[in-house]
């Protein structure tokens, strides 16, 4: 909170100096670099204004709801500080399908994040050389990135119903599927292959697939902008020396791209572990979809325990900050010396 | 054949086949979005597998149905589409009022802390969304605010405002600094230097900064979910079609005149701008 008072005297101080300019007053002007930093400060002092009301000072006090023991109804008669307990971090972690839930938020994360990524370089690597209609093509591939995400949610709930989704009538009509599958309600889905069968997680694998199908535009657009950045001398020198294709991607464009896309993993990691809309919108959650950001959801509005809720967001902050750190303690510098 | 050859057609012919793949899963649901919002729902029961559209089906009331006011039997979504427009716009212009001094003196000023200081706000969306939506949802449901589309672009402003500062500075620091140097000894002062001199350059920035806060701020959800869920009257479009999907009672096909109503502002602004904002968006990842 520096900033304002420091603000507050530039303004009257920096109109009249023009003026002052050809007649020094008595008083020393502040130096340039003084001035800038005034300046500086004044300048950033909204935003910071800003993003320490909305977002710093509810952060710290989640924190500390997290360790009270604190209902909606109550919290009004409360002060910020009392009732000390660790009863929701206990109820967080006994509560049925705590740790399943935190499984399936990791494999929601790790699959969407992968998928995107790998899907967005796919689809730069096609559309890298010019062709006819590919500045059209390139714009409309962004759109299910900028598309509503509840309009988008809807229209895949639509297309995969198992009363009126077009899925499931194409499905059996083209592969005779005997019963329609209901996608987006399905924890575990009988699958016979070989004489052997497997569960898999169908609905569970149809979030991730919305997923990769929402985010892999923002993986192509850096991709594809770092992909033309790539000087073409490099390729060719490859080519004359006999590489396929192949090889000039593993050995030529892959080590150019690995910072960008080492990048746009973590960005992805850490937006998708966080997600909470996709998922909700389109299974509410349930059929085996319990990512962590939904049960914080749950606590809040279903039983208003806002005590629970920040103790679970907590923790879900916590699990996050660890992986990253992970991370970026053992790939890191490997990072930074590929680059 | 030698193995580049077999590469080269192998690839050759794999790259249409994806380029194929990809227009296909873009453009095919947005097409069965609009396909369906322009069938009457038996149509839909009778033949859910068919994507194209005969003359006969073909039918606009669904548009009316989910426009009109709930008091003539509609949907009210031309009420939602207003909230929508007033709360987005309201972001863009205080986003924009924050972040323009801000990004000019993380671009050009050399302050205290002037190298964290945009690190620091981006790590803002390090913090999951949840964890800021438990505090603010007992803040406003205290204050009153909790169904007021002002509380609603007030978090929208925070989320976007680092972005913003972001897109803003990779474009300022492209303009050079003898320019701004020039004004100055004109005997303009600083905050006229940045609106005389910076914000008429800036102007393509600004424009594509503002579209993606818009887009932002129109797309969004959750918050809305926990600000607005109670009071249908300040509901958003977003929500507006997420709370309506839930129940039965809504045509499917009505639902989806809502989800094009929705999505066609953000795909309009979005072509109209498109090389603009991509360029905006990734300035600076090809430096990596």
């Amino acid at each position: 909170m520096t900033t304002a008072p420091a603000g507050a005297p530039e303004r009257p101080d920096s109109s009249p100096r023009p003026t002052d300019r050809p007649a020094p007053s008595g008083r020393r002007p502040l130096s340039a670099a003084r001035r800038a930093n005034r300046a500086g400060l004044a300048f950033v002092s909204p935003t910071f204004l800003v993003v320490l009301v909305v977002v710093v000072l509810p952060i710290a006090w989640t924190v500390l709801l997290a360790f009270q023991d604190a209902k909606l109804v109550d919290i009004q008669g409360m002060g910020l500080f009392g009732n000390w307990s660790l009863d929701n971090f206990s109820q967080v972690f006994d509560s049925a399908g705590f740790w399943s839930s935190l499984g399936t938020t990791l494999l929601y994360t790790a699959g969407s994040t992968l998928g995107s990524v790998v899907l967005g370089l796919i689809a730069a690597l096609a559309l890298r050389k010019p062709f006819r209609g590919r500045g059209l093509l390139r714009a409309a591939m962004l759109l299910p990135y900028v598309a509503p995400v509840v309009a988008v949610a809807f229209v895949w709930e639509v297309a995969l119903s198992p009363q009126y989704g077009v899925v499931n009538d194409w499905g059996r009509r083209l592969f005779g599927w005997d019963d329609p599958i209901a996608f987006l309600s399905t924890r575990e889905y009988e699958v016979h292959l070989l004489g052997l069968h497997f569960d898999i997680p169908l609905a569970l694998l149809t979030v991730i697939a919305f997923e990769c199908w929402r985010y892999f535009p923002f993986a192509f657009l850096f991709i594809l902008a770092r992909l033309q950045a790539v000087p073409d001398g490099l390729e060719e020198a490859a080519l004359v020396d006999g590489a396929t294709p192949t090889q000039r991607f593993r050995h030529i464009l892959l080590p150019q791209l690995m910072p960008v896309i080492a990048l746009l993993c973590v960005l992805r990691f850490i937006m998708t572990f966080n997600k909470f809309d996709d998922v909700y919108l389109l299974t509410g959650g349930g059929a085996g979809t319990d990512v962590a950001a939904v049960r914080v959801y749950d606590f809040l509005t279903a039983r208003y325990d806002v005590g629970a809720a920040a103790a679970q967001a907590l923790v879900l902050a916590v699990s996050l900050m660890i992986l990253l750190g992970f991370y970026f303690k053992f790939f890191g510098n490997k990072v930074q010396e590929d680059s | 054949m030698t193995r580049a050859q077999f590469e080269e057609r192998f690839f050759g012919v794999l790259r249409w086949v994806v380029i194929a793949f990809l227009a296909v899963i873009t453009l095919l649901p947005f097409y069965y979005m609009v396909l369906l919002s322009l069938k009457p729902i038996d149509a839909l029961l009778l033949d859910p597998g068919s994507l194209w559209l005969s003359a006969k089906d073909f039918t606009v009331s669904t548009y009316r149905d989910v426009l009109r006011s709930a008091d003539s039997g509609g949907q009210g979504f031309l009420k939602f589409l207003l909230n929508s427009a007033l709360v987005s716009l309201g972001t863009v212009v205080l986003t924009l009022v924050a972040a323009v001094p801000g990004a000019y003196a993380v671009s050009r000023l050399k302050f205290f802390g002037h190298r964290q200081v945009s690190a620091l706000f981006l790590a803002v969306y390090l913090f999951p969304a949840t964890l800021l939506a438990v505090p603010l949802f007992v803040v406003f449901a205290k204050m009153g605010l909790s169904s007021s589309l002002v509380g609603l672009a007030v978090v929208y402003v925070a989320q976007t405002v680092p972005v913003s500062i972001y897109m803003l500075k990779n474009y300022l620091v492209t303009i050079p600094y003898s320019i701004e140097e020039a004004a100055m000894l004109d005997g303009c002062s600083r905050l006229q230097t940045v609106r005389k001199v910076i914000l008429p350059l800036a102007l393509p920035s600004l424009m594509a900064t503002g579209l993606y806060v818009f887009m932002i701020a129109w797309n969004e959800f959750l918050f809305a979910l926990l600000f607005l869920a109670a009071d249908p009257d300040k509901w958003t479009v977003s929500l507006g079609l997420a709370q309506l999907s839930n129940g039965i009672e809504v045509p499917k096909t009505v639902l989806m005149a809502g989800s094009v109503v929705l999505t066609i502002p953000v795909v309009l602004l979005f072509f109209a701008a498109e090389r603009l904002l991509t360029e905006g968006l990734t300035s600076g990842a090809d430096k990596s």
